[in-house]
Formats: C-alpha cells, structure tokens, sequence
C-alpha cells in the first residue's frame, strides 16, 4: 500500500512539473506563432550575457572547490619512497590543466558572449590558416612529451623492483570480503600455493603446500606490518573473484587475480605513529570525529550506538568490484619500527604450527 | 563513385506506394521513419537510465536512511526501503549499460546516421532499407531483454559494466550473475549484431550513393564522423562478441577461457588455465573504441551546429578530418589504459600511456578549431548551439583530467576512484548527451515538420549545465581523496567520512539536474503536436537535408536529387547577399571553391 501510495505521489510530482512546464508554455503567449522559435537579437543578447555568467559560474565552483575541498585529495600525506614522485607529478599535471581550463573556457564564453549575433552583422568568412592549426599542434605535442616522459620515468621507477635490496616479501590474499597476509619467513621464500591445495579442517585456508620446505616457517596474519624504510615486495593472489589491493597513501594499487600472482613493490617512509602527528593529519582526523560527534548525536537521539571514536591506520582496501561485501574489504598496515617489527612477527604462529592435525 | 545511378533505380518510391500503419510506423524501411524509432526507443531508454543514477545517488549520499521511494520501487530488494548493497551494485551496472550502448551508441548514432546520411549525402534511402529495419528491431529486442533482466527473481547483472570474470562469470560469486548476467549477455550479443548491421549500412552508404558532385572531401563533418564512427564499430565490436561468446561458454558449458584456480563457498571449480586479464583485454579493445564511437558523432554534430549559428565556415574543414581519422586511429591501441594495474607487464602500461597521451593532440585541435569557429562569429543563440558550446565547453573540462588518467603512474593512484567517474561523465557522458540535445533542438524540424520552443530549449540547457558541473566538477576533489567507485555506501570507512558533505552537493545537483530533463520530455513530446509549424530551412543551413520538402516523403526528394557544387559551409562567403549559400547552389561566374 505504502509503496502504491508513493509510486502515485511520485506520479503527481512529476505532473506536477510537467503542468508548470506547460502553464509556463501556455504564458508565452503566441510564441508558437510564425518564426518564434528561432533565436532572435533579444534571445542572443540574453544569452551571450548568461554565457558570460557561465563561464563566472566554472570559475567560481573551481574556486569554490579549490578552497572547500583543496585539503582532500591525498597529496600532501603520501608514505612511501615514491610517492613524493607521484605527487609531484601529479601537481604539475593538475597546473598544466588549471592553465588549460581557465584560458580555453574563457575563450570559448567570451567568444560567445562578444560575437552574439545581431540582424544585419557578418561574420568573418575564415575557413582556414595552417600556421594557427601549426601552433595549436605543436604546443600540446612540447607539453605532453614533458609529461609522458615524466610519467614514463616515474612509472618504471615505480615498476622496476630491485631484487638487489632485499625486500621483504609479504604475499596479500584477497577472497570475498576480506584479506590475509603471509610473511615468507626467516628464509624470505614464500612457499608454493594453490587453491586446489586449501584444507579447511587442517586450517589451511590459503592452500599453501605443506610439503614445501620454504613454507614451514610462513606466517599467516590478518594484519599488515611494515618495517619503516625496508622495501617491501608484496606479491598478490586472489581465490575467487578480481579484487584491487589500494593502498592508498603508499600510492600503490594492484589487481589481485585468480591463477596469476600480481605484484607490487614500495617503501614505507613514515611510521603510522608518526603519520598521525602530522599536522595535515591531526587537522584531517580533527575534522573527521567532530563529524563523527556530530552524527553520533543524531544516532544517540534515535536510541542507537554512536560511533566510535576515528584514529587514523593506513589500510589496504579493495577497488575491483568484487560482489555484495564490496564497500567493506579492508585490512589495517601497520608501519613500524624495525624492533617493534622484530617483536611483532617473533609472537606470530609459523604456518607448520598453524594446521590442525 | 558518387552514384547518381541510383536515382532512376529509386524513382519510382517517391509516391505511389499505399502504405500501411504497420509498414510506415512499425517495420518501415524509411530511413527518416527508423531514425524517430531509434530516438524514441533511446529516450525511453534513457529515463530508466537515469531513474537508476537518481536511486543510487540518492543511496550514496543518504546511506541506509529508509526511503520510501526505494520501498516502491524496488520493493522486496530495499526491506523497509533500505537499499540492498546487491541492488546498488545492478542499479550502477544496468545505468552504465543503458547509457553507453543504449542511449549514447544505438539512441545518438542511430537516431543520426539514420536520418542525415541519406538526406545530406544527397541518397533517396540507405544502402540497404531492409538491413536497416533488421537493425532497429534487433536494437529493440536487445532493449526489451535489457529491461526484462530487471525482473528476475536474482536480480539484474551487478558485476559493473565491464563484466569482468571471475564475478560475472560465477552465480555463487554474486546474485546477479545467474539469469541476470545470461540476459544480459544475450541482449548484448543482440545490440552488437544491430550495431554491425547498421555500421555496415551506414559505410556503404556513404562510399556509395553520394549524389553528384558530393566528393568526400565537400562530405558535411557529421556524415564523416558517423562514416569514422562505424567502421571503428565494425573493427571492434566483434571482439566485444567473441568476448561475450566465450564468457556465455565459461558460464555454460564449462570452459576456461577466462577463469582458472578458483575456491569459492568451500569448493575448488574445475576451471584451470583461463585468464581474466583476457577478458579485460578483449573488452577493452571494444570498450574504448566504444567512447569514440559515442562521442565522434557528437563532434560530428556539434561542429555542423556551431558552424551554422556562427554563420562562419566550419574553422580548419581538413585538420577537422584528419584528426577525427587520427582518433579513430589512436582509439583503437590504446585500451591498456584501463589496465594499467590489472597485472599486465608494466612495459605494457608504458606503451599505452604513450599513445593515450597522443590522442590529446587531435582532440586539442579539435576544441581549438570550435573556438576559433565561433570567433568573429554571428552567433545565433538557437538551443542547438548553447548545447554545442556547453559540449565544447565540458569536453575540455573532462578530457583535460584524461591527462592525470592516461598517465599510468598517476593512474595507480586514482584507478577505479570518483575521479574517473568525473572524467569520464564529463568527457563522454555529458558531452555526448550535449551532442544528442544539440542535434534534436537542430533537426527537430527536419523530424517532425515543426519547431520545439526555444524558451524551454534555454531553460533546459541551463539548469543542465549549472547542475552537470554541480555534479561531476566537486566528484574530482573526492576521487583524488581516494574514495573508489561502486561502493554502497562509505560508512565503512571513517577515512571517508569528511567525504560525506561533498557526496550530499552531487545528490542534490544530480536530483535537480534530472528532475529538469522533464522540460525537455514536454518540450519533445508536445511540440511533436502543437509545435509551430516549420519552414522548410529554418536555420538558413547549407546543407542538402533542408532542401527536402517539410513534409516526409519516401525517396526523400520528390524530384531529381541535387547536385553539389560546393562543400558544406559557404557560410557569410564574400560577393553573396545572402549569409549561406547552399550545396546544391552552382558556383557564380568567376567564383573559386576554397581550396578547403
């Protein structure tokens, strides 16, 4: 009953509009007379101001944006070794289209606003001039070899693990909805794994195999820990669907596939202790509890639980589509110092303890 | 080549033919009749479209708040109407669905190349009048599939829609991917069998029954952007079939093309040896051509209006070719953008953000060629024109960020987030919508014998435009802040939740910005019977579709079709009275043709 009842409001509402849409018609008066819906000199001089109040209008909500949400993008806060490339990178792209976007927009709705047509002008009959084609070629060719260099640089930077420095091998297991971790242990070797391998009465969820000798002394954890400054080599599988580790303040992201292992290599420069006393930070959680205060207000006045206080963890979320659970895949990464590492890991059961027998 | 052949072999359609209900509205092979097919059925399309975009925005920026909107309609799939986190998932997959291929592919190109190639090519139909009407009632079918997976018991397809396996190939990964994916996948097959039958129609078409004197290069730029746009078509939806085909044999009947080494709900499956990064592969090769294919003829469009209004020449005619071919070109080897984190070799990612980057050029041309058109312009401020200039206008805002996403290592860090979803709304969503707007308010006359009201026209395009950046311009600033796409809901992650204010501005924008699309359905609907009357060339255009009587007749002249003795843009030609000279009018004593 209720859903009929809405479906018909609904149905009224939208009368509702297409009535004044109508009565607004019907005000025009003989409009539908001859020639009337063809721009005239008053509709073109209208308009050509509403296109200047237009382009006033893209520059204000750029503005607008800028000031009230300039302080979200993940620029200022990145953790790993490449990410200060990354931003930098990014902010140079974000200038090259500031520029871009205020001139052209500006030409484009000036030019619509200066030559609104007026009876008995003419245009400029101006059909061609290879120079100016030229010109508006070559500048975008100078400016985007910049940055496909660039980009390029960075990318293989990015991608060119270097096998040489001893990085820490974690593999990241992803399943609907959530995601395990496995340290390769004191040999740093992960032992081989497969699916068909997975035993779950012997608590083997992740099908390592129990007979290879680099596996003996994995670790299967359900955290993340990183030693501060120690490259990290993560190395991802997935058991059933696509899923993205996102990991988004290290600027790393990595598709993880069932039958293949993807990988993805960074270092973690700021200790998660001390990424939460930035200052960006401490303003950005600040922000977020008197936020989360304020909705817990709210649930408190309709008799339910407030939220829990946020402190700030670096996560690896999921960002592939991945089914119902999507929107909640996400294990904590905790960055660290070596010894708290070192102590850490000590306490974590080897995967030949794990198994039941 | 031009073929003035065929004007004896159609001669005899002008008149005489008795014609039915069923044969001049139904199953008509009038090219003018199809065109109004593909335009109505795309609109229908395109409110289920956007209903859907209201819903989900609606969940976003209320999230789990009870809405009695959803309770009716979507009933037992919003319990005491709460959405259902599987119901967002369908609403987001089916919306994308519905607007690229529905609407932006079969509603734009189809209601267009449909009407103009015959009338501005100077043909009495197209190639093929049968394989037209086979076209559209294919299209048709595959949208009455597409809308009746909404009712299935599990749910419509929810994998997002690019359809990626394992989750769209495994019904225990996902409710709706058991009856719902396989309609999906047989309406799909059927659109690209429709979507082929009328590329091919419109290529033949155009090679071969252009009218005497109607050389390529006096083509108008919306006959070479639907002429580009289906033969990219024809190269790469194929592959999207053979995709799909072997996605269906995955799904039913065991193989493992795209899957291998699979424990889902406490078993292994059989699957051994398949790849999903294939099936990204084979999609892509389609999915990316596809957004050319949605927004060439939209350039196409909008450069024709723009040159009209200005009463100026189309600037820079050749360059304006060369880079539609350029896009097309380059359209076609960069599809490992999408990718770029899929797990493909990162040399790969290299290669593909060299050539993303290039396409800027040509499209850099592109905007700088419709600015430079407007200059010294006598601007007629028709609502075709304010639509085509707000194209140019979110084109550039839109294709702009393409830098930030072609760009493989800023890409890891914004892949899969809002600021994709504002990129690529902007640049082919929007635009492309503003390029279908444009050519209805343009050639609503040439439709249906009368004029739409330019008041609503200008009321429409406002409050479109102030909410289409309302929406996707603030969308950026949360995608560079990490939020990824298709999440039903972001309470999950107190990080996000300083995010929650801007996703309410977007809600309320994207509300406004589709409640004002009813404007348009009035205007549309009702000027089709009370609109004023059109003359026969009410834009004083110089094409050769406003030589055509108003009122439609089958074989679209009534007598010998025109010759063409000069390309498509003698707009405000010195040593003329008038401020367009038509196509079909001979050049005067001592008059050069430019050398265009």
């Amino acid at each position: 009953m209720t859903a009929l009842l809405t479906i018909l409001v609904l149905v009224f509402i939208l009368v509702a509009i297409w009535q004044m849409v109508k009565i607004f018609d019907l005000t025009q008066g003989n409009s539908r007379g001859a020639h009337n819906q063809i721009a005239n000199d008053k509709d073109n001089k209208y308009q050509g101001y509403l296109m200047l109040g237009f382009l006033v209008f893209i520059y204000a909500i750029t503005i607008f944006s800028f000031v009230e949400y300039g302080d979200l993008p993940l620029l200022s806060n990145s953790a790993s070794e490449h990410g200060p490339d990354v931003d930098r990178l990014m902010i140079l792209s974000l200038v090259v289209i500031f520029i871009v976007q205020t001139i052209t927009q500006f030409l484009l709705h000036y030019f619509a606003f200066k030559y609104r047509g007026e009876k008995g002008k003419k245009a400029l009959f101006y059909a061609d001039n290879n120079k100016l084609e030229a010109i508006w070629t070559i500048i975008p060719v100078i400016v985007l070899a910049a940055l496909i260099i660039q980009g390029l640089f960075t990318w293989n930077d990015i991608m060119n693990v270097n096998e040489d420095e001893d990085p820490l091998v974690i593999e990241l297991y992803a399943q609907q909805f959530n995601w395990t971790a496995r340290y390769a242990g004191n040999d740093n070797t992960l032992g081989k794994a497969n699916v068909r391998l997975i035993d779950i009465d012997k608590a083997n969820v992740l099908g390592v195999d129990e007979s290879d000798p680099n596996a003996q002394d994995d670790i299967i954890t359900k955290e993340i820990h990183l030693p501060v400054g120690r490259p990290v080599l993560i190395k991802m599988r997935s058991q059933d669907v696509l899923h993205s580790a996102y990991m988004p303040h290290f600027r790393a992201q990595m598709n993880c596939v069932p039958g293949m292992i993807t990988q993805f290599g960074f270092t973690p420069t700021l200790t998660t202790a001390d990424m939460r006393n930035t200052p960006e930070m401490i303003d950005k959680v600040a922000n977020i509890n008197q936020i989360r205060a304020e909705k817990s207000e709210e649930l408190l006045a309709k008799g339910e639980d407030a939220l829990e206080r946020y402190e700030f963890d670096y996560l690896v979320i999921c960002n592939k589509i991945c089914g119902t659970s999507h929107y909640n895949m996400q294990m904590k990464i905790i960055v660290e110092t070596q010894e708290e590492y070192d102590a850490w890991i000590k306490d974590q059961k080897l995967f030949k303890d794990s198994l039941n027998k | 080549m031009s073929a003035h052949a065929d004007t004896h072999a159609h001669d005899d359609h002008g008149h005489h033919h008795k014609e039915t209900f069923i044969t001049k509205y139904i199953f008509s092979i009038d090219h003018k009749m199809i065109a109004k097919q593909y335009l109505i059925t795309g609109t229908i399309m395109g409110i289920i479209g956007v209903l859907m975009s209201m819903m989900f925005r609606i969940q976003i920026a209320w999230p789990g708040e009870p809405n009695v909107l959803f309770e009716a309609l979507l009933g037992k799939w919003a319990p005491d109407g709460v959405m259902d986190a599987d119901v967002y998932l369908a609403l987001v997959t089916i919306h994308g669905t519905i607007m690229v291929f529905f609407v932006l592919t079969a509603g734009l190109s189809g209601t267009f190349s449909n009407l103009l190639i015959p009338l501005q090519i100077g043909a009495r139909d197209m190639a093929s009048g049968f394989l037209n009407m086979v076209s559209y009632w294919l299209f048709f079918l595959s949208s009455v599939i597409m809308v009746s997976s909404l009712f299935v018991e599990a749910g419509p397809a929810a994998a997002g829609w690019t359809i990626y396996p394992p989750l769209s190939a495994l019904p225990m990964a996902q409710g709706g991917s058991g009856l719902g994916m396989t309609l999906w996948l047989i309406s799909m097959a059927i659109f690209i069998a429709s979507s082929l039958l009328g590329s091919l129609n419109y290529v033949v078409t155009v090679l071969n029954l252009r009218t005497k004197g109607m050389s390529m290069t006096r083509l108008p730029l919306t006959i070479w952007a639907f002429f580009v746009t289906a033969i990219i078509g024809i190269v790469s939806f194929p592959v999207l079939f053979a995709a799909a085909l072997l996605l269906i044999m995955d799904r039913s009947f065991g193989t493992s093309f795209f899957l291998s080494d699979i424990f889902i709900q406490g078993e292994v499956l059989h699957y051994q040896g398949g790849s999903p990064v294939l099936f990204e592969h084979l999609f892509w090769f389609l999915g990316h051509p596809e957004v050319y294919i949605v927004i060439l003829p939209a350039m196409g469009i909008v450069s024709e209006i723009m040159a009209a209004n200005s009463r100026k020449p189309i600037f820079g005619y050749r360059a304006m070719i060369t880079s539609i071919l350029a896009i097309a070109f380059l359209s076609t080897i960069v599809w490992g953008h999408h990718m770029f984190v899929s797990g493909m070799n990162p040399f790969l990612g290299s290669v593909f953000t060299f050539t993303t980057l290039l396409i800027a050029i040509p499209s850099a041309v592109k905007a700088f060629n419709w600015i430079t058109t407007i200059w010294k312009g006598n601007i007629q401020m028709n609502p075709a024109m304010l639509f085509s200039i707000g194209f140019v206008s979110t084109f550039i805002t839109g294709g702009l960020t393409g830098i930030i996403l072609g760009d493989s290592a800023l890409d890891i860090n914004v892949h899969d987030t809002y600021f994709v979803i504002a990129h690529f709304h902007l640049v082919m969503g929007i635009s492309a919508i503003y390029g279908m707007f444009a050519g209805i308010y343009h050639w609503y006359p040439k439709m249906f014998g009368r004029m739409m009201n330019k008041k609503l026209g200008f009321i429409h395009f406002w409050i479109t435009a102030v909410s289409a950046y309302g929406v996707f311009f603030p969308m950026h600033f949360i995608g560079m802040a990490g939020l990824p796409r298709r999440y039903y809901t972001n309470s999950a992650f107190p990080l996000f939740d300083d995010l929650a204010n801007v996703n309410v501005v977007i809600t309320v924008f994207a509300l406004i910005g589709g409640l004002a699309q009813i404007i348009y359905l009035y205007n549309f609907f009702v000027s089709i019977f009370y609109g004023e009357k059109a003359t026969q060339n009410p834009w004083r255009s110089t094409t050769l579709e406003w030589t055509t009587p108003v009122k439609h007749i089958h074989g679209n002249w009534p007598g010998e079709i025109p010759h063409v003795h000069r390309w498509a843009y003698d707009y405000s030609k010195p040593g003329h009275d008038v401020d367009f000279v038509m196509q079909n009018v001979p050049l005067k004593e001592g008059e050069e043709e430019l050398q265009h």
